[in-house]
């Protein structure tokens, strides 16, 4: 019997013929088809029409243990290619669940084991005779398909885990073999963690496994330990020093899982201590594995913005640390996280100016390219936040240094951007300073607070501040700045300044050359900058009379105005802040430009199928029309049509919104309706407010200090995809089976009844199937009171059917009321309101 | 699931492969390649599992001959290497102290023994006994 069977072209699998020797042998052996047959059904590219022509379910009736053994293991392939299948054969399937035989069992397990992972919820009603496998089997590998099987179920069915819990802690404690043992421990954990004793004891296990010697086992360990550590932390805590001790072996696999589960530990308290261990592990590591742990612990500790930090100093200096570790190849996570904290922690940004500093001073950290990314960062954040650093000049100087030559050009016109800021802010508090009366303490700490609230936040919203506020600000701050404000007073002197426009004009004065344009653009506004000031700076610096002052006005003004620019506040941008931006008047967005007819008149744009008809007009009035005329026909068809067709292009949408699919006409709002406004600029205040929160700190116990974070998302990963569940015709066509909605005669006959029962499955539901449904069933029970409710339970499946409106079966069940109510004998008349699942252990 | 059974030497020459997945001749020598990378310079105090684009590799080293199994991510590790144990073992009580040249001649045996092992992807018969018995009656037919 040659079979070739058509099938997709990519695959090279058919039927080979059989050699002729095999089916004429001798009458004495097995017939022959069959047991040389499918090991070569075995592939999925042909089975379709095979499984049709193909008799399996006759193999799995017949006598020989080991044919049926092999039409089983064939049959999970033709379920996959062939769902109808299982409707002629599940039955014969189920039925071998009780066979003495182990291959047979083993196969049929092994079908049910890979069902189940599937689609778990059409096989509960097999629960009974898993759990009789279970507690009697004696073969570790079926036991090893059955747990899996039970640990699919388990989560469904919250009576059927508290059932099983027990004789699976009897097999791990009893078992000599590690991989049972393993496969009870991971049932316990993943499925049925809500069992405390038994998660005692899988701990208990799984403790004896990290402190084997044996890799595979200590790995195994960790991965359990890791499932049990979502629910139940206290046993990874107990566990602690085996997995620190697992960070440092040989095998990078058990390395990992160690690093995962360390930072799964990772809390409040002990995110300080364990990045300390975690650095000097890396520190002391191959350069993969150290990025790794630089990786993680950079993952974890911003996860969710920053949860798990409560001490932001330590962070911040803690990620300068990181940036330089000679392997650390995280420099852009670093530098996002550094600016992302300047801009939403307040209280961090003194410390993060330090860390900045000194990262921009180190000469030797220039050389390194993999470090520049964390350099960029680290002069923006010196730039931005000026008013905080202690000493701005030395900054400059560090900034503009010679050797900054090795960077990149777009660091280094960060560099030099910042260094501008750095030096508008110098030559701003010393005009401040001459310009008030300098001899004035007070006036001094006031310029220091403004200085430091100034930097913090609009010059706007800070000069509405009342004035005890500022009096107040002035007590906390000044106290705490009074060494950096008399080191700023020391600073501030004439020379110093001349000194540094000096330098300033010295370093930038080659690049004003350069062959970049980034650079050579700010390079060359820089000088500008301080050609203009040079003049009334020198001479200011000079007088305070009359002739000086216009022109001591124009350069003050040009420095309020430049210090103007750099203070304000950048911050982090939610996604619908578009959307809340209100619609001046006069703004038309529905209209298309009239300008954009002419230009694109003659383009020609892809058709859309909807708009055909009107577009084909439309390019035919072109040429001879004017742009008046068609603005008149009607500018919702054509100038929508055209824009949808650019857009169409483009994938342009100007305002994200929910309804954009749904007309083209209708332009989603720009704004709500008028009495929306008024939120609109409560939410603008608010988003101001929020960024002049000024937290006070306190000496003893630091609060946590507060991180803005926008609520409607910003462009986090706010997309949640819903998986889409397949309708899995196997489990369909099982529970279908199993519940008795509708049976097929004995499989053993001919094909034609499978056509038949196929077509008769709408309409009728022979009574002699249900009857082999029901004893089969209730033969596997061997509690008597199982029998009727199995009984009832199929009746009340019905009778579920009877209450179900949409049920389309809703005429065929009245059909059969009255046949079930006589079957059902004895049976109690359950009221059903919502599917009762009887419980088949009980 | 077994993705698929490869055995392999040192040199990285395949002495046996089945898959129970359908893949294209060129994927299948990828494979080939990337699995005797990824195992033949593992230390012998690792592990012996490994991850595999997503799935896990098992595998164990008999004297020159690596055999590596590929099974999903949730399978079970070591009734696998058990798994490849009792497979040595049937080839070696068939062969009589089998190596590598036996496998190589008598492959087509090899085959059938594989067959007998597993099928569709599934462990078929665990019981020793039970395939040697079934190799002798497909023997006495031949």
């Amino acid at each position: 019997m040659a079979l070739t069977c058509p099938g997709p072209p990519s695959s090279a699998w058919s039927f080979p013929p059989l050699p002729p020797t095999r089916t004429n042998a001798s009458p004495t052996s097995p017939p022959p088809s069959p047991s040389t047959l499918p090991p070569r059904t075995s592939s999925y590219s042909s089975l379709t029409s095979c499984a049709r022509i193909f008799p399996l379910p006759v193999f799995m009736t017949s006598g020989k243990p080991f044919v049926r053994k092999k039409a089983i293991a064939a049959i999970l392939r033709v379920f996959e290619q062939y769902p109808d299948a299982v409707r002629v054969c599940f039955k014969r399937v189920v039925e071998n669940l009780e066979t003495t035989d182990v291959g047979i069992l083993s196969a049929v397990v092994g079908l049910f084991c890979e069902l189940a992972v599937k689609e778990p919820r059409s096989y509960l009603p097999l629960a009974p005779e898993f759990y009789k496998i279970l507690v009697d089997c004696r073969n570790n590998w079926i036991l090893i398909k059955v747990l899996k099987i039970f640990a699919k179920l388990a989560p469904l069915e919250p009576r059927l885990g508290k059932r099983v819990v027990e004789p699976i802690c009897e097999h791990m404690g009893r078992t000599g073999a590690k991989s049972l043992a393993f496969e009870c421990m991971m049932t316990i954990v993943s499925s049925m963690s809500e069992y405390e004793s038994a998660v005692k004891l899988a701990v208990g296990k799984v403790r004896e496994f990290l402190l084997d010697d044996d890799p595979n086992l200590k790995y195994l360990g960790l991965q359990a330990l890791t499932m049990v550590a979502q629910k139940h932390m206290w046993a990874v805590l107990e566990n602690k020093e085996l997995v620190v001790k697992a960070l440092s072996d040989v095998d990078v696999n058990i390395k990992l899982e160690a690093l995962r589960l360390v930072m799964s530990m990772v809390s409040e308290d002990n995110v300080m201590e364990i990045c300390r261990i975690l650095i000097s592990h890396a520190q002391k590591s191959d350069p993969e594995f150290c990025n790794e742990i630089l990786g993680y612990i950079l993952f974890t500790c911003s996860r969710n913005f920053y949860e798990v930090i409560c001490d932001f100093d330590w962070y911040v200096a803690f990620l300068g640390e990181m940036a330089r570790i000679p392997h650390c190849q995280k420099g852009k996570e670093i530098e996002t996280q550094l600016i992302d904290i300047g801009m939403r922690v307040k209280d961090a940004r003194l410390e993060l100016v330090d860390v900045a500093r000194s990262l921009v001073i180190d000469p030797a950290l220039l050389g390194n390219p993999f470090v520049h990314g964390v350099l960029a960062a680290a002069a923006w954040v010196s730039g931005e936040y000026v008013a905080l650093s202690r000493n701005p000049f030395e900054l400059v100087e560090a900034l503009l240094q010679p050797r900054t030559s090795l960077l990149t050009p777009s660091v280094r016109s960060v560099y030099i951007q910042s260094a501008f800021k750095a030096l508008i802010f110098c030559i701003w508090s010393y005009g401040k300073l001459n310009g008030d009366d300098a001899s004035d303490p007070s006036a001094l700490t006031e310029l220091v607070a403004k200085c430091h609230l100034e930097g913090n936040s609009e010059t706007v919203a800070c000069e509405s501040l009342s004035d005890t506020e500022v009096d107040n600000a002035n007590m906390v701050i000044a106290g705490g700045q009074m060494s950096s404000a008399s080191s700023r007073k020391y600073h501030l002197t004439k020379e110093s300044l001349e000194g540094l426009v000096n330098l300033v004009g010295t370093n930038l004065g080659p690049l004003a050359g350069s062959d970049e344009v980034e650079i050579q653009e700010r390079a060359s506004n820089v000088l500008g900058f301080i050609e203009l000031m040079k003049p009334e700076l020198y001479g200011h610096l000079g007088h305070t009379e009359g002739n000086g002052m216009k022109g001591k006005l124009e350069a003050s003004e040009v420095v309020k105005l430049m210090f103007d620019v750099f203070s304000e506040e950048l911050g982090p941008v939610s996604l619908s802040a578009q959307e809340k931006v209100p619609l001046p008047d006069g703004l038309v967005l529905k209209e298309n430009l009239s300008d954009l007819e002419a230009i694109c008149s003659d383009v020609k744009f892809p058709l859309s199928t909807s708009f055909s008809l009107v577009h084909s007009q439309i390019m035919e009035k072109d040429t001879a029309s004017s742009p008046e005329c068609k603005e008149e026909s009607g500018p919702s068809t054509e100038s929508t049509s055209l824009l949808a067709e650019h857009r169409k292009r483009h994938g342009l949408y100007y305002l994200p919104s929910e309804n954009k699919g749904t007309t083209f006409n209708d332009f989603p709002p720009a704004h709500e309706p008028k009495d929306k406004t008024i939120d609109e600029a409560e939410d603008l205040a608010k988003l101001t407010e929020e960024s002049l929160i000024i937290k006070k700190k306190q000496n003893q116990v630091k609060p946590r200090p507060v991180v803005v974070k926008l609520d409607d998302g910003e462009g986090l990963n706010v997309a949640v995809e819903k998986s889409k569940v397949k309708t899995d015709l196997i489990s369909g066509a099982v529970r279908e089976v199993l519940l008795g909605n509708e049976a097929t005669t004995s499989s053993s006959r001919s094909k034609s009844s499978n056509k038949s029962s196929k077509r008769r499955e709408v309409d009728r539901i022979p009574e002699s199937g249900n009857d082999i449904v029901n004893t089969a069933i209730s033969e596997r029970s061997n509690v008597g009171s199982g029998r009727r409710k199995h009984q009832t339970h199929l009746s009340s499946g019905k009778e579920k059917e009877q209450h179900d409106h949409k049920g389309k079966q809703k005429r065929d069940s009245r059909h059969h009321k009255h046949k079930s109510r006589q079957r059902a004998d004895g049976a109690m008349n359950i009221p059903v309101q919502s599917p009762v699942i009887p419980d088949f252990l009980l | 699931m077994i993705r698929f059974i490869i055995l392999q030497n040192r040199q990285g020459k395949t002495r046996l492969a089945k898959y129970y997945i359908p893949l294209e001749e060129s994927e299948k020598h990828k494979v080939e390649y990337e699995v005797h990378r990824l195992v033949v310079n593992r230390d012998p105090k690792f592990t012996n599992f490994v991850e595999f684009r997503n799935h896990k590799v098992i595998y164990r080293r008999y004297a020159g001959l690596f055999f590596s199994l590929c099974v999903d991510i949730t399978d079970n590790e070591l009734a696998y290497l058990e798994s490849i144990h009792l497979f040595v073992e049937i080839l070696d009580h068939f062969f009589s102290n089998v190596c590598e040249l036996d496998l190589v001649f008598n492959f087509h045996k090899v085959y059938l023994i594989l067959d007998e092992f597993i099928l569709a992807g599934e462990l078929q018969e665990t019981s020793k006994k039970a395939i040697i018995e079934r190799m002798g009656e497909l023997e006495k037919q031949e």
